[in-house]
């Protein structure tokens, strides 16, 4: 049966669509066949972090009006098997999306057999991020250590609890994941930023990563390039172990601390 | 999945209660006129209960229902029936046969019909509980009755009780307690950091705070106007 999990904010830039590249990428390097989604009509965003902007001809709008069926939609992403994006539509607007649409797409993608669908998020708390998040079993809440980013996950993790499916049937509650990215060890010591522990006090949901403040992201993004897929680095590692942890393994929580510096870094600088 | 249907579900209502000693349609008329005049947009439309219980005979229905729906309320139901005669007549006119929530007291000598509003302080209305934390966005009411919260209540947050509120858990945002006017009514945290705590209207603002309660188990109660600020010892 496939599990559909939605990645949420509340806030916009916390790294919703960085985190579902990451994560769908993830879950399919692990042999899971998985779909992304990208609910951002209007402003889309996840074709150009997987790097298939140019291969877009059929948008998920589409499918939901009939116009494409879900196989011409579907990008087959060329690095990792068994992983596909749909894409959002540029040129619509969020009122696109209904839920009868929605939920006919997300049944037909059950029929394909996926394991994952990952539903990328837009920010607030309008219709599109509604119906990414209505159908989810899971929601992964991708927070900022830093308090609006913090208040804003609340807001969801609310919304959640009341405005999906499983609430309104009344089933199983939405299973809660809290994604801390952007952390800076340095800025939480100096005081700058909220710790672990701050955001997790007023959360209290479990905690499936925390994702450090990293070159590395900018630089994924910018080439197409699920971070995950750079595995020297702090964040792709970090999102690795995000995904095991996501998959019921038990990881150890690493880049909590500042990084000790050694003489020559010190000297001139990393 | 996404076409929900009709759906059956309990909710609770305040209903009026006309407790009848005797059938006389003069006198209850007199009664209602004078009750609706003092405040004839709540009772507009209102549905009206009658207590049957301390009628010796069973009366006519159909009578009183034209009677009631005169005065433009509108007789859903009796209360109190002991007999079978009763509920059979009732049942013949159209009308609910309904059980109070709690024991009907029986007025040992009453004199003439009466009509009452149910008020909190005679009901037990069951403490409400709400499990985990209240969520930025998220308000909670607790009419007539204590609040329990077996979490904290995040900033942006909003819980309200008629009666007291207790918090297992941080208060972060806002916690209205006695909110009909209770001044009895009070607040209890496991640490404070509130956006607004008030007592039957009486308010303090996070900047009014006083800094000792803050991240503090707090009891605060209302005193002459004044909230009072406690720590709780354990």
């Amino acid at each position: 049966m496939a599990r559909i999990i939605v990645v949420t904010s509340g806030k916009g830039g916390v790294g919703k669509t960085t985190s579902s590249a990451a994560i769908s990428t993830g879950l399919a390097q692990r042999g899971n066949k998985t779909v992304v989604i990208d609910f951002d009509i209007g402003l889309r965003n996840l074709d150009l972090i997987m790097g298939c902007e140019r291969r877009v001809v059929y948008d998920f709008v589409n499918v939901i009006n009939g116009e494409a069926n879900l196989n011409q939609a579907l990008i087959k992403d060329k690095r990792v098997e068994n992983l596909f994006i749909l894409p959002a539509s540029q040129t619509r607007d969020k009122d696109a999306l209904t839920r009868e649409g929605v939920d006919v797409v997300i049944g037909k993608l059950k029929e394909m057999g996926f394991d994952y669908i990952v539903c990328d998020s837009p920010a607030g708390i309008e219709t599109g991020a509604l119906m990414a998040l209505y159908f989810a079993d899971e929601a992964i809440v991708t927070t900022n250590p830093e308090v609006s980013s913090v208040r804003d996950s609340d807001r969801i993790l609310g919304i959640l609890a009341s405005k999906s499916r499983r609430a309104e049937l009344g089933l199983e509650p939405i299973k809660e994941h809290l994604l801390l990215t952007r952390y800076a060890p340095t800025r939480v010591n100096r005081g700058d930023m909220l710790s672990v522990q701050d955001v997790q006090e007023i959360l209290a949901i479990p905690l499936l990563g925390v994702i450090p403040e990293s070159q590395a992201v900018l630089r994924a993004s910018n080439s197409g390039e699920p971070v995950i897929l750079d595995a020297e680095s702090d964040a792709g590692q970090a999102y690795d172990d995000a995904v095991a942890r996501l998959l019921g393994e038990k990881r150890d929580f690493r880049f909590l601390e500042e990084e000790k510096k050694g003489f020559f870094t010190r000297l001139f600088g990393s | 999945m996404a076409d929900r249907g009709n759906e059956l579900k309990g909710s609770s209502f305040t209903l009026s209660v006309l407790h009848l000693v005797d059938i006389d349609l003069g006198q209850i008329k007199e009664l209602l006129e004078s009750k609706i005049a003092q405040a004839p947009r709540f009772f507009n439309c209102a549905p009206l209960v009658v207590n049957v219980e301390q009628l010796e005979i069973v009366p006519d229905f159909e009578q009183l229902r034209a009677l009631i729906e005169g005065q433009d309320m509108v007789l859903v139901g009796i209360t109190g029936a002991k007999d079978e005669a009763m509920k059979v007549a009732a049942k013949a006119a159209g009308l609910a046969v309904m059980t109070s929530g709690r024991p009907v007291e029986s007025q040992p000598e009453p004199k003439a019909p009466v009509v009452e509003q149910r008020s909190e302080s005679q009901a037990l209305v069951p403490t409400r509980f709400h499990h985990g934390n209240v969520r930025s966005g998220q308000q909670i009411y607790a009419q007539g009755s204590a609040l329990v919260i077996l979490g904290s209540v995040s900033n942006g947050a909003e819980v309200i009780a008629d009666d007291s509120i207790h918090i297992y858990g941080v208060l972060r945002g806002r916690a209205l307690a006695g909110a009909r006017g209770n001044g009895q009514a009070r607040i209890i945290c496991q640490g404070l950091e509130a956006e607004l705590v008030s007592i039957a209207g009486t308010y303090q603002v996070r900047d009014a705070l006083p800094d000792a309660s803050l991240d503090q188990e707090t009891q605060i109660r209302l005193e002459q106007d004044k909230l009072i600020f406690e720590r709780l010892q354990s």
